[in-house]
């Protein structure tokens, strides 16, 4: 294979597997506290609308940029607070309220899209860093990203160092194991998880700011296409581990480049079958972890998705 | 067209006020609105004066109305049918209905209604289609895309192909690497067609032209089509189609300095300088006709595929980017069309492997054209069986 495909196909799989990097750092937080959301779909496409939006009204470079993915990450945050008010301070089943919000996502950016269907913008250009990006291969794969990637990449260090070395992390985990628990040691169950899942909708959010600007920079109904699922399944993939998150986005980046690319090479497998490669690798890896009960046990948060009810 | 783009911050109130009701209510339940019905009729006062009711003609719509599409080209013209006919008629259309029993309810509804002829414009209202039809033997069904008919179900189609033929050729005159990408959803003959159709076209003109193929395995992913347009670009491919439903692939070809030709509808707007021309459905005379013979009262179940010779389909307007002599040929291939003197699917045709599909001389017949499931010579890419 010539070097130039490589570098380029390294390039999509990066690009590709950005949006699902933030979507997944943003669960992974949520899940840590213990609440599982099932909202991404609809909080992703409200960020994508949102950040369209305003990336149209205010102007697609500079500050109007940025106002946008302030926007886009506003929204998803009010999703998710919905999600927070129903299933934290009403107690109501996290899974069917998640995937509530999901359905009600999806019609409600259709609908405040309507107008905007069918405008294109520049959205956001990659930035070439200087000298770096020059390198052969590695300057085109690492150093010609748009800045959404060096953010998603700066969060994912930044979360391993939060659960690594900080007390707040080591409360966001240990309300995740046992909230009883945290809570008899006076730690601020509702606020932690309230916290936890705003992080998620704002991240979320931006992660449809990042298809609908830097993506295809347009505006179109239901352009996640089930991005935010897949999150949910990385999520899994990485059990609950950041680094892992890393490495499983860009994995799943690269099989979905490489259905489009292997086909280019007249590889005779049927594409519908590497379509679904992400999700058999998925698959492979519960397979894996599952193997030994006692590890895969050890990662996920023990009252992951349980109500809880401060004072009783 | 944008008419509502201008009161942004009504719109988002109203977004937030439905946020803040679904907050303080407190309640899980989705409060989505999939299937909004909506009514226009003009004047309604100047049909009851005539003494005469408007023929209520319903539609329903597998997607939004959006601004490009399918949905779009149905409801373009359903407006046009409406501007035809003035109050002789008055239109209702359903949008976003999902195909299987949520369709049935629609189709259903509006039959009870007093809707007099439905178009259902999805090949998955098939069955439901047929079923509300056996309910209400005196309404009128007009199914797009379908093969099965009743007597109060007829089934209508455009010879997209043809199309396909005309963009080929402006593809293949304008290609410069004698490479063109064609980003496909589902190997079904309706993509087969087009693609074939396609390549032919551009080999009329260029000899030489290759038609790389990607399947994304998707009907609607702009993320996915744009990154599967990306992918041909840098294989060489310089002029870009696709059998998808959104402007990802477009989007692409302006953003990486490309041609691209577009599908269902004009689609310039996602593309002003890279959108060639596209092949676009017009729908409006077939729709005017049937709901003027359901007024006549000789309205007929028939099969309809229809092409540019009864104005089914269009091509949008060319590019400024489109040299006049390629217009001009182009022009002349579709004259020729009209005129039944060419055929796309036109004998000797072989298949990628050399085998002889099609003798010399003679064109490929309709069932055959149904029922295509292999690519012609000059196709890169697998065609999965």
């Amino acid at each position: 294979m010539d070097p130039d495909l490589i570098a380029n196909i390294l390039y999509a799989t990066i690009r590709t597997g950005t949006p699902l990097l933030l979507v997944a750092l943003g669960e992974l937080v949520c899940e840590k506290s213990g609440v599982l959301n099932l909202g991404q779909e609809g909080m992703m496409l409200m960020g994508a609308v949102a950040g369209f939006i305003a990336a149209y009204h205010l102007g697609d470079s500079g500050i109007g940029i940025v106002s946008a993915l302030v926007l886009a990450m506003a929204a998803g945050a009010l999703m998710s607070l919905l999600f927070a008010f129903i299933t934290l301070s009403l107690n109501a089943n996290q899974v069917a309220s998640g995937l509530a919000l999901t359905i009600f996502g999806l019609g409600l950016s259709s609908f405040v899209g309507l107008g905007y269907v069918g405008i294109a913008l520049n959205g956001i250009q990659p930035w070439e860093l200087p000298l770096l990006s020059d390198l052969p291969l590695l300057g085109k794969v690492l150093f010609s990203h748009d800045p959404l990637v060096y953010f998603s990449l700066a969060m994912a260090a930044l979360l391993a160092w939060f659960f690594r070395s900080t007390r707040a992390g080591l409360i966001v985990k240990a309300v995740g194991e046992s909230p009883e628990s945290a809570q008899a040691l006076g730690l601020p169950v509702l606020r932690v998880r309230y916290l936890a899942v705003l992080f998620g909708g704002a991240m979320t959010g931006l992660a449809g700011a990042y298809l609908s600007l830097v993506y295809t920079p347009l505006w179109a109904d239901h352009m996640s296409a089930g991005r935010g699922w897949i999150a949910l399944a990385l999520v899994v993939f990485a059990s609950w581990r950041v680094g892992r998150a890393v490495l499983g986005a860009y994995l799943f980046g690269l099989m979905s480049i490489m259905h489009l690319v292997l086909q280019g090479f007249e590889i005779a497998i049927s594409p519908n079958l590497l379509a679904t490669l992400p999700y058999l690798v998925t698959i492979a890896v519960l397979v894996l972890l599952s193997s030994n009960q006692a590890r895969s046990k050890l990662f996920a948060p023990l009252s992951l998705g349980k109500p809880f009810q401060p004072g009783h | 067209m944008h008419a509502k783009r201008t009161f942004p911050i009504a719109r988002l109130a109203l977004a937030g006020l439905a946020l803040t009701t679904a907050f303080l209510s407190g309640c899980s339940k989705p409060e989505v609105d999939t299937a909004e019905v909506k009514t226009e009729s003009p004047q309604e006062s100047v049909a009851s004066v005539t003494g005469q009711e408007p023929l209520k003609v319903g539609f329903v719509y597998v997607g939004p109305t959006g601004d490009a599409g399918w949905t779009y080209s149905h409801d373009k013209a359903r407006q046009f049918m409406q501007a035809e006919l003035g109050d002789k008629v008055k239109t209702t259309y359903v949008e976003s209905v999902a195909e299987g029993a949520d369709s049935e309810r629609v189709i259903n509804q509006l039959a009870k209604s007093g809707h007099q002829l439905i178009f259902t414009t999805s090949f998955g209202y098939m069955n439901p289609t047929l079923k509300v039809a056996k309910r209400y033997p005196d309404v009128k069904f007009e199914h797009s895309t379908g093969y099965k008919r009743a007597d109060n179900v007829g089934t209508y189609f455009d010879r997209a192909y043809e199309g396909r033929y005309l963009t080929g050729m402006v593809a293949g005159l304008m290609t410069k690497n004698d490479t063109l990408g064609y980003v496909a959803s589902f190997p079904i003959p309706e993509v087969v067609r087009g693609i074939n159709a396609f390549t032919l076209g551009a080999q009329a003109v260029n000899p030489d032209v290759k038609v790389k193929v990607v399947w994304v395995s998707t009907w609607y992913d702009p993320g996915k089509e744009r990154e599967a347009a990306e992918t041909m670009i840098l294989q060489g491919a310089d002029v870009l189609t696709q059998h998808t439903d959104s402007p990802g692939v477009i989007n692409a070809a302006e953003a990486q300095g490309v041609y691209a030709i577009g599908y269902h509808s004009d689609m310039s707007e996602y593309g002003k300088t890279a959108h060639l021309t596209a092949t676009v459905h017009n729908w409006g005379p077939l729709y005017t006709r049937k709901a003027q013979a359901v007024l006549d009262g000789d309205w007929e179940s028939e099969a309809f595929w229809g092409g540019f010779a009864d104005e089914t389909l269009s091509l949008a307007p060319f590019n400024d980017a489109v040299p006049e002599d390629v217009r001009s040929r182009v022009e002349a291939a579709k004259a020729a069309l009209i005129a039944g003197e060419l055929h796309p699917f036109h004998g000797p045709l072989n298949d990628r492997s050399g085998v002889e599909k099609l003798a010399a001389g003679s064109n490929l017949s309709d069932e055959d054209m149904l029922g295509m499931n292999w690519f012609v010579a000059g196709i890169e890419g697998e065609l999965p069986q």
